[in-house]
Order: structure tokens, then C-alpha cells, then sequence
């Protein structure tokens, strides 16, 4: 498949590991922010290629992993509410509130439906206006345009039976968060594709100067991770803390300016606690005052309080980069994609799901 | 969540608020339903990549084998050691869309 296949190609990987291998004279440490990036790695082996001076350091770009426990038992009490029809991603459904999941509440007669987009509940929104829609809307700023584009089309349609349960999160204040950490190891930063199509890279040039760190925005195929990672380490060897873009095919300086509006008319930027790391100021994005009516939040008076999570559970230390999903007593045994006890187990962008999936299966 | 795929626009639907703008986008043969509002002079045959039902913006051809362009370009200062050859897993194999 074209824009593909061809960033799978192996020789020109093999070539990529050979270069990096006689690019490096000492140790760094490299984190991919993005969960997908971490599953492309630990598919094709890509670290365990790499020489042993070279360490990935998986971050926290998971918005499944990092909703904060408290919105899933909000969704979930709202799921359980009479005539309401909850439609989130599928991976949301699955994730472990203090006490069950979405699917538990399916299970227990609730409808509670999986969509691939958030337009796919405005349909539903429309097909049944006997009912309520409520869409728990999770993601970066990959997903935040088209959130804000379902909002836009609610409005259009007046749709008075759909709202949100939003916890968009943001990811340049995150990276701050892991670089002011008191012993943060990380050297360079793969910065994620599919944010930066939509919003550019200029954010992360003040990022870059500020904690003296290079920056490459990177895609997601094998071949351009590794592409990514030789820029990174070229920029560490040579003394270099510059922002640069690998991901030249989707990515642009300025980013998308007309999904950036699109983003903007709908959402404003908030204050959000990230599970496993905390509250992070300005790192969510809310609805703007004029589409409070679709702010399930407002709209359903779900109480919800402060949990902690299972104590075995080091997802917050797996989140901040500060351990793999190795290291985690329950990984494996205890903690199984099909009994999660958090939310990276469960996650397609979770580290400790892409080491259950990647590396147990292959016995590494 | 992030996941972008390549598609290739084959019709855009009329609309005259752009906001609602919509096309047919053709995934390997996958025609879906996709919003283009993001997408400014959205072209039928333009690559966009799109993500859960939104194209976030037009795929650059030129730039597309820019990949390959950077490996000839630090490749030429050397030959490279293919010893380790055994430790790649899967790149050639696995080429389907997951
Ligand atoms: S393996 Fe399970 S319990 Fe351990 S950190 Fe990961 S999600 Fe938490």
C-alpha cells in the first residue's frame, strides 16, 4: 500500500541500525512521546536493534492511559443512567474505573456502543432522538479537530440529544512535565507525527531551547522511527538541541492552520489531571462557554471523587518513562490485556500492552 | 488513537458551508467516508492522511521518499555492516494494515 509498505522496507532498515551503530561513541537515552511509536518499536524489535548504548525510553502518549480514573467512573455512571447511549473509542470501553469498566456496564443491560469516529454518535445522535447520546471523547491534538468538528455538526443539526464527556488532552505541556522531573534521563525527544500534521512544530522550539534538548518530529512506520532516531542522536553527537521534522510527507512548520481553527472555535485550553502523573496546568482542552450544552459534564450531575489505583500498578512510573512494563511485579501474571489492572495494559498505545503483545509472544 | 492512514480522495461531496465538506477516500481499496473540512482546496486523486474519519492534512509527494533520500545521502559517507542482519523481525513480512 502506497505512503506504507515502502517504510517497511527491510534492507533500508538494516542500513538505517548499520549508520546509527557507527554514528554513536556513547550512551543516550531517547524518548518517543507517542504510544503508537512505542508500538511500532516494540513490534519490529526496533530497540532491540539498536546498539546497546542507544536506550528508548517509551513516554506518555497514550490518551487512553493517561484519562484520569475519576472521568471513566463519571462515564460509567452515565452509561448506567436510563435512555442514555454511551459511544466512545474501543479501547475506552475496556479501561478500569475505580471499580469496572464501560464494557461491565454494557454487560449489565447499559448501551454503551464503540464507534471509529465521533461522527459516527452524531449519526446515532440523529437516528434516535428518543434518546440521549453522550460521546466520552478522549485524545491528543490528532484527535481534537474532529471532536470539534462533531460539536460543529451537532449545532448544525440541532441535536439536542448529544453531548460530551470531554478529557482531550495536549502534548507539549506533558514533555515539560517529564523534563522538569528531578532525575530525568532523557537525552533527545522523538516528537509525535500525527500531532504535529495538525499542529505544526513550532511549540516545541521554545521546549527544545529551554531544557536544552533536540526535538524530531517522527512518523510512525519502521523506517521512520529509525530515520527519527539517527537524526536525534546526529543532533546529541554533534551538541545540537535543534526542533527537526522527519515526517516531511505529513508535517509542516505551522501545521494545519484550518484543523487548528477548527479546534480552536470549539475547545479552549484547560487545566487536566493525567492519571498515573497528575495535574498538568494547561494541558486539556474543554468546550467553550457558547457549546456548554453539549458538556455532558454539566448536563448530568454524576458525582465522582478521588480513587487511588491498585497499589501494584506502576503505570504513573511506566507513563513518566521512569520504568518499563518489565520491571512492573504484576506485568504478565497478575495484569493480562484481559484483566488490565491499568490502563497501559489495555491501551493500542499502551507501553505495558505492546510488551505483553510484542515480546512475551516471542519470548524475549 | 494517534493512527493516521494514507488514502486517496476519489470524490468530494458539494457543501457550500466548507465545515461540512465530506469525500469518498479510497484505502486499498476501502472506500470510506471522510470529513475534508480540515483539508483547504481538498482535489480529487490528493493523498490525504486521515484519522478516525478526518483528514488531517495532504500527504506531500515530493517529500514522500524523503526517507530514502537521507539514507542515500549519510550512506555515501561509507559502507555500512550488514552483519546483524538476523535482528530485524518482520519489517519485509508484515506490510498489512493493522
Ligand atoms: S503491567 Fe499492568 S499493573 Fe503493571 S504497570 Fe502495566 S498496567 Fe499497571
Amino acid at each position: 500500500m502506497k505512503y506504507v509498505s515502502e517504510y517497511r522496507d527491510k534492507e533500508s532498515a538494516l542500513k538505517y541500525t548499520g549508520l546509527i551503530k557507527k554514528l554513536v561513541t556513547r550512551e543516550w537515552s531517547i524518548m518517543e512521546v507517542c504510544g503508537g511509536q512505542t508500538h511500532t518499536i516494540v513490534k519490529y524489535g526496533i530497540d532491540q536493534l539498536l546498539p546497546d548504548s542507544v536506550t528508548l525510553i517509551h513516554g506518555p502518549g497514550c490518551p487512553v492511559c493517561v484519562t484520569p480514573i475519576e472521568l471513566i467512573d463519571q462515564a460509567i455512571s452515565i452509561a448506567g443512567l436510563e435512555n442514555v447511549i454511551l459511544c466512545s473509542f474501543g479501547d475506552m470501553l475496556r479501561v478500569p474505573g475505580s471499580c469496572s469498566d464501560l464494557l461491565g456496564v454494557k454487560a449489565s443491560g447499559g448501551d454503551v456502543r464503540m464507534v471509529y469516529s465521533p461522527i459516527d454518535a452524531i449519526a446515532i445522535a440523529a437516528g434516535n432522538p428518543e434518546k440521549e447520546i453522550v460521546f466520552f471523547a478522549v485524545g491528543f491534538e490528532t484527535t481534537a479537530p474532529v471532536t470539534a468538528a462533531a460539536v460543529l455538526q451537532a449545532e448544525h443539526l440541532g441535536l439536542d440529544n448529544f453531548s460530551m464527556l470531554v478529557s482531550h488532552v495536549l502534548v507539549p505541556p506533558a514533555i515539560e512535565v517529564v523534563l522538569s522531573g528531578e532525575d530525568c534521563a532523557i537525552q533527545g525527544f522523538l516528537a509525535a507525527g500525527h500531532v504535529c500534521t495538525v499542529m505544526g512544530y513550532t511549540e516545541y522550539e521554545p521546549i527544545a531551547e529551554k531544557y536544552g534538548v533536540p526535538i524530531v518530529v517522527t512518523g510512525f512506520e519502521p523506517l521512520d522511527i529509525l530515520e527519527g532516531i539517527h537524526m536525534c542522536l546526529k543532533q546529541l553527537e554533534e551538541g545540537r538541541t535543534d526542533v527537526e521534522n522527519q515526517y516531511l510527507r505529513s508535517v509542516s512548520r505551522e501545521g494545519n492552520r484550518t484543523a487548528i481553527e477548527i479546534m480552536r472555535r470549539v475547545f479552549e485550553i484547560t487545566d487536566r489531571k493525567w492519571r498515573g502523573i497528575g495535574r498538568i496546568p494547561g494541558s486539556g482542552l474543554r468546550l467553550r462557554e457558547r457549546f456548554a450544552r453539549f458538556d455532558a459534564g454539566k448536563k448530568y450531575e454524576v458525582s465522582s471523587h478521588e480513587v487511588d489505583e491498585p497499589e501494584i500498578c506502576i503505570s504513573g512510573e511506566v507513563l513518566r518513562g521512569n520504568k518499563k512494563p518489565l520491571e512492573c511485579a504484576a506485568f504478565g501474571n497478575v495484569c493480562t490485556p484481559e484483566h488490565p489492572l491499568g490502563a497501559p495494559m489495555v491501551s493500542a498505545e499502551g507501553a505495558c500492552a505492546a510488551y505483553y503483545r510484542y515480546r512475551l509472544a516471542r519470548g524475549k | 488513537m494517534c493512527l493516521g492512514v494514507p488514502g486517496r480522495i476519489e470524490e468530494i461531496s458539494e457543501n457550500d458551508d466548507p465545515l461540512f465538506v465530506t469525500g469518498k477516500v479510497n484505502f486499498g481499496g476501502v472506500l470510506r467516508e471522510v470529513i475534508l473540512a480540515g483539508i483547504k482546496d481538498a482535489k480529487i486523486g490528493d493523498w490525504v492522511i486521515v484519522h478516525a474519519g478526518f483528514a488531517l492534512n495532504k500527504l506531500n509527494e515530493e517529500e514522500a521518499s524523503e526517507v530514502f533520500d537521507y539514507l542515500r545521502q549519510i550512506s555515501e559517507f561509507g559502507r555500512i555492516e550488514l552483519e546483524e542482519a538476523d535482528g530485524i523481525s518482520g519489517c519485509a513480512e508484515e506490510v498489512e494494515i493493522d
